[in-house]
């Protein structure tokens, strides 16, 4: 077992674990923070993506050692305190930019990162952006809307 | 239309719980104590089994039992039931093999399942699963319909010559022969429908819970309709009565037909728990899915259409190959079949139609319904031979359909293939998606992509289907083994709020909404106060579940029906509270009202009432407001439109872009335009998906190619553009609310309209057929082979 220090979602953990311990596994199975989801096993569907010092990350393809000494942050973070919602978790309900909700933390923490690099995007950059995560149900049509709105709202103030 | 009610864009309740990772999965229960599992699954097409030795992996660490084969048997558990019963065409029943949950005998598929491996952790199951030593003796297995139907072909199941689990037919032969004979045009095609993997977000998982203290089951499952899981669990699997079943399927993400069937991993976990006294949890991987979960497709069709001198379509021939796979998944019968055949008039007068189905084995994964589920199939065939119709005669393909459709004054429509269309106007969603597209603007984008070096092209379709399933006598005297209607219960709280019990299970089509709209159309009652329940056994009374665009057009029913119930007795109470005779008591904008006068009670004072019965009519009116309703449909629901897509295709490399997407459906009345928009969307994703990307290989011996998001191609953001969707609303006329169902119109109706815009885009170069899906190789390899030809 190796022991490890990291924060997550602002608050610090030391967790013990097998060395093969994945990054989305410490996460859902050690500290119960669910809504990070594993949708496939070959770095494909972005179900599991989070941040790491403030950059997205598939959880599925980063050992948790590795996250040893740093900061992590799951969609169960992104809401202040007061359970205010980030602005692109509120374009995400406001334009249906989701169905089954299984994709959706993956997207947002996603989109998220798209906008600290890119903070007004056209579509053509949301699209590619996004290749990296699958959704089955929307067709990502609102998903987009959702971003491009979220980009809009945030202009100015992005968190 | 109030502002939450029928035609209200209302954002969904559910949402919250979803962005802010807080649904619950399957995979995210944790029960004390539990235990996982991890299955071995035949690395072979087709192999008889050998010793299947689980002594090491019984020694590694954390083991807790092994299960096989041999202890399935032992334990006689039931095997994996079928549905659908159908008849070949000599009365005698089809070939239905015996599918146990674990294999016995022989392995028919990649991913047929062998052992489950149960231990004290994922990572220790996993690790032990590669010790448990089977021993196969390979045999030579087919994988394609072709292959299988060969003459010598190896045997499936030996029950099953020439691999054949039933030849059916439908429609009358002989007229079509003659309608064939005196045609001035016959145009054939051969057409393969690319075998699809549903691929919804979410693996499938299952947690069995056996409570040895109350004698009592629990199955938390990925499932699109759990008292289905729980009546064959009882009846067929697990033989233990249906009270001491529970079953629940929490958040589910996403479905598409492929989580509607009765797999054996859910059977194994729930009987597996009692054996070892502790909850197991299994949840597939993503390959793993790829070879367990059932499949769809995968036809190969033949189809003749006759015309007059006019244009006039006279008859319609079709044969078709449907892959069932190694085993029969619980609806896969009917879906090539009642699904399929039932559909080839699609939305045209045709007066005599024929169509032969052959459903084959192979050493595949089992197939059965995915989105949509045999409508595709006919659309595409229909609209592929229409258009090639019109090239034929020279008739503008437009023009060709529209003359041919049925037209409004027209319904209700007796097909020649069993259905009767209670509704519908193909000309107008026809002329409302050539206008979202604007057609007239169609030469200038073509002209900008040929400056740009590119080929373009525009593809048209016009669909119908048939939703809402089912009505139960129906589909029973066409060999369905269960009825087909929907229950929901409504209990109204004292205090006024509501909650709604529905059979009916969404995974994403937003029911907590929807289904409150309805509560708050009828009875005033605002959303906020509103709970929608679904998904659990002990909690739901009974259902059906969701599939086949039924929730709103079946479960909604159920829910009006029980309103009308609920509102019925709240006037019982009115009229004794208020002084009045029961008949001059009307409920309207949330009051009942005594007719012309101002005595009323407001809804919330009546459901108070109704619990605290100082003064109460006791003797005639039970107390309490809560009621319950089936809803049985009278018919099928037909939802149609026209699908328009523009392709711009860049001749070096074969690759195709979705350039312009507009659609025009009839899915009936709309609850929520903003659900409803999202649904189109989705299905044509899938349907794009299905045109252009995604292909469930396998190769001659049945070895699985696609087995991962690696090699099969799921569509992604940039693979689509933003779609025109657009409605034209004929309500259904035979349900209370006048709903159709939009579920499966995205991914029934664009896929022939993709294929026809590349043929359009290519056919300057003398293409006339391209198979789906069209790569950017397979476009090439036509575009050079057509340069050779001219050459």
């Amino acid at each position: 077992m190796s022991s490890i220090s990291l924060r997550v979602n602002d608050k610090p953990q030391t967790v013990a674990i097998d060395p093969r311990t994945l990054l989305v596994e410490l996460l859902r199975d050690e500290l119960r923070l669910t809504g990070t989801h594993v949708g496939c096993d070959t770095s494909q569907c972005g179900a599991c993506t989070v941040w790491v010092d403030g950059k997205s990350v598939k959880s599925c393809t980063m050992l948790a050692v590795e996250a040893d000494g740093r900061s992590v942050t799951t969609i169960e973070g992104l809401a202040g305190p007061d359970g205010a919602l980030h602005p692109m978790q509120a374009a995400f309900q406001a334009e249906h930019g989701l169905q089954c909700g299984f994709c959706t933390p993956g997207m947002i923490m996603s989109a998220c990162d798209l906008l600290k690099n890119q903070p007004s995007p056209s579509e053509h950059d949301v699209r590619h952006w996004l290749e990296g995560n699958l959704c089955r149900c929307t067709g990502y049509h609102n998903i987009v809307k959702a971003v491009l709105s979220a980009a809009d709202t945030m202009k100015g103030g992005a968190r | 239309m109030s502002a939450q009610g029928i035609g209200a864009a209302v954002k969904r309740k559910e949402d919250r719980r979803f962005i802010t990772g807080k649904g619950q999965y399957t995979d995210d229960l944790v029960l004390p104590g539990q235990t996982y599992a991890v299955f071995v699954r035949s690395p072979h097409a087709h192999a008889r089994l050998g010793k299947v030795d689980t002594a090491a992996a019984l020694a590694a660490p954390g083991v807790v039992a092994v299960l096989t084969g041999a202890d399935v048997a032992a334990a006689e558990l039931g095997g994996m039931p079928c549905g659908w019963g159908i008849h070949n065409k000599d009365g005698t029943p089809m070939v239905e093999p015996p599918h146990p949950a674990l294999a016995q005998g022989k392995v028919r598929h990649v991913g047929d399942p062998v052992a489950m491996v149960i231990a004290e952790t994922k990572r220790q199951a996993r690790d032990a699963a590669q010790l448990v030593d089977v021993t196969y003796e390979t045999l030579p297995a087919v994988a394609h319909l072709a292959g299988a139907v060969a003459p010598g072909a190896p045997l499936v199941w030996d029950e099953a010559k020439g691999n054949l689990c039933y030849d059916w037919h439908l429609g009358d032969a002989a007229a079509v022969d003659a309608a064939l004979k005196n045609a001035k045009h016959i145009v054939d095609i051969d057409l393969d429908n690319n075998r699809l993997v549903p691929n919804a977000m979410e693996p499938r998982a299952a947690i069995g819970h056996y409570d040895a203290a109350n004698d009592r089951y629990t199955l938390y499952t990925t499932s699109q309709n759990p008292h289905v899981i729980r009546l064959l669990m009882g009846a067929f699997t697990l033989h233990v009565p249906e009270q001491k079943i529970r079953v629940v399927a929490p958040d589910v993400g996403g479905g598409f037909g492929s989580k509607i069937y009765h797999y054996a991993e859910e059977l194994l976990v729930t009987w597996g728990s009692k054996k070892v006294g502790r909850p197991i949890k299994w949840t597939s991987d993503r390959s793993e899915a790829f070879m367990s979960d059932a499949h769809g497709r995968d036809h190969v069709s033949h189809a003749q259409l006759a015309l007059d001198e006019h244009g006039k379509f006279l008859a319609l021939k079709v044969h078709t190959y449907a892959n069932m796979g190694a085993y029969l998944s619980t609806f896969a019968p009917a879906v090539p079949t009642y699904l399929y055949a039932t559909l080839l008039s699609g939305p045209y007068v045709i007066p005599a139609i024929y169509a032969e189905v052959k459903a084959v084995f192979t050493n595949t994964v089992p197939v059965d319904a995915y989105r949509g589920a045999g409508r595709p199939e006919a659309a595409y065939l229909l609209e592929r031979l229409v258009d090639k119709a019109a090239r034929a005669t020279g008739i503008d393909r437009v023009q060709l359909r529209r003359q041919n459709f049925i037209k409004p004054e027209q319904f209700p429509y007796q097909t020649p293939v069993a259905l009767q269309y209670d509704t519908g106007d193909y000309h107008a969603t026809l002329d409302l998606a050539l206008k979202a597209i604007d057609v007239d603007g169609f030469p200038a984008r073509k002209a900008a992509a040929t400056a740009r070096g590119h080929l373009y092209g525009l593809g048209i379709s016009t669909y119908i289907e048939a939703c809402g399933i089912a009505p139960s006598a129906v589909v029973g005297s066409l060999g369905a083994r269960a009825a087909l209607y929907e229950a929901a219960n409504i209990r109204v709280h004292p205090t006024g709020g509501v909650t709604v019990f529905t059979g009916a299970h969404s995974h994403g089509q937003g029911h907590e909404t929807t289904f409150a709209q309805l509560i708050n159309e009828r009875l005033g009652v605002p959303l906020e106060m509103v709970e929608v329940v679904h998904g659990d056994t002990d909690r739901i009374p009974f259902g059906l579940g969701t599939y086949g665009s039924r929730s709103l057009a079946v479960g909604g029913s159920a829910i009006f029906k029980a309103l009308d119930k609920i509102i019925d007795k709240g006037k019982k109470i009115a009229a004794h509270l208020l002084e009045a005779a029961v008949g001059d008591v009307e409920f309207k904008d949330g009051k009942f009202q005594v007719v012309g006068t101002d005595r009323a009670k407001a809804f919330g004072e009546i459901a108070f009432a109704a619990y605290v019965p100082h003064n109460y009519p006791i003797e005639t009116v039970e107390p309490g407001l809560e009621e319950s309703a089936f809803y049985d449909p009278k018919n099928f629901t037909f939802p149609g439109g026209c699908h328009l897509v523009e392709v711009e295709i860049d001749p070096e490399t074969g690759a195709v872009t979705v350039a312009n997407v507009a659609i025009s459906d009839d899915v009936g009345v709309i609850v929520n335009p903003m659900i409803v928009d999202g649904q189109a969307h989705g299905g044509l994703a899938q349907g794009i998906g299905q045109a252009l990307l995604e292909e469930c290989q396998y190769d001659p011996e049945g070895q699985l190619l696609t087995a991962s998001f690696m090699s099969y191609c799921m569509p992604r953001a940039a693979d689509l553009p933003f779609f025109k969707v657009g409605n034209h609303v004929t309500p259904c006329t035979h349900n209370p609310l006048g709903v159709k169902g939009v579920g499966e119109v995205g991914a029934i109706g664009v896929p022939p309209a993709v294929i026809n815009a590349v043929i359009d885009a290519l056919a300057p170069l003398g293409v006339t057929d391209i198979s789906m899906p069209a790569t950017p190789e397979k476009v090439w390899r036509a575009i050079q082979n057509a340069k050779g030809g001219a050459a």
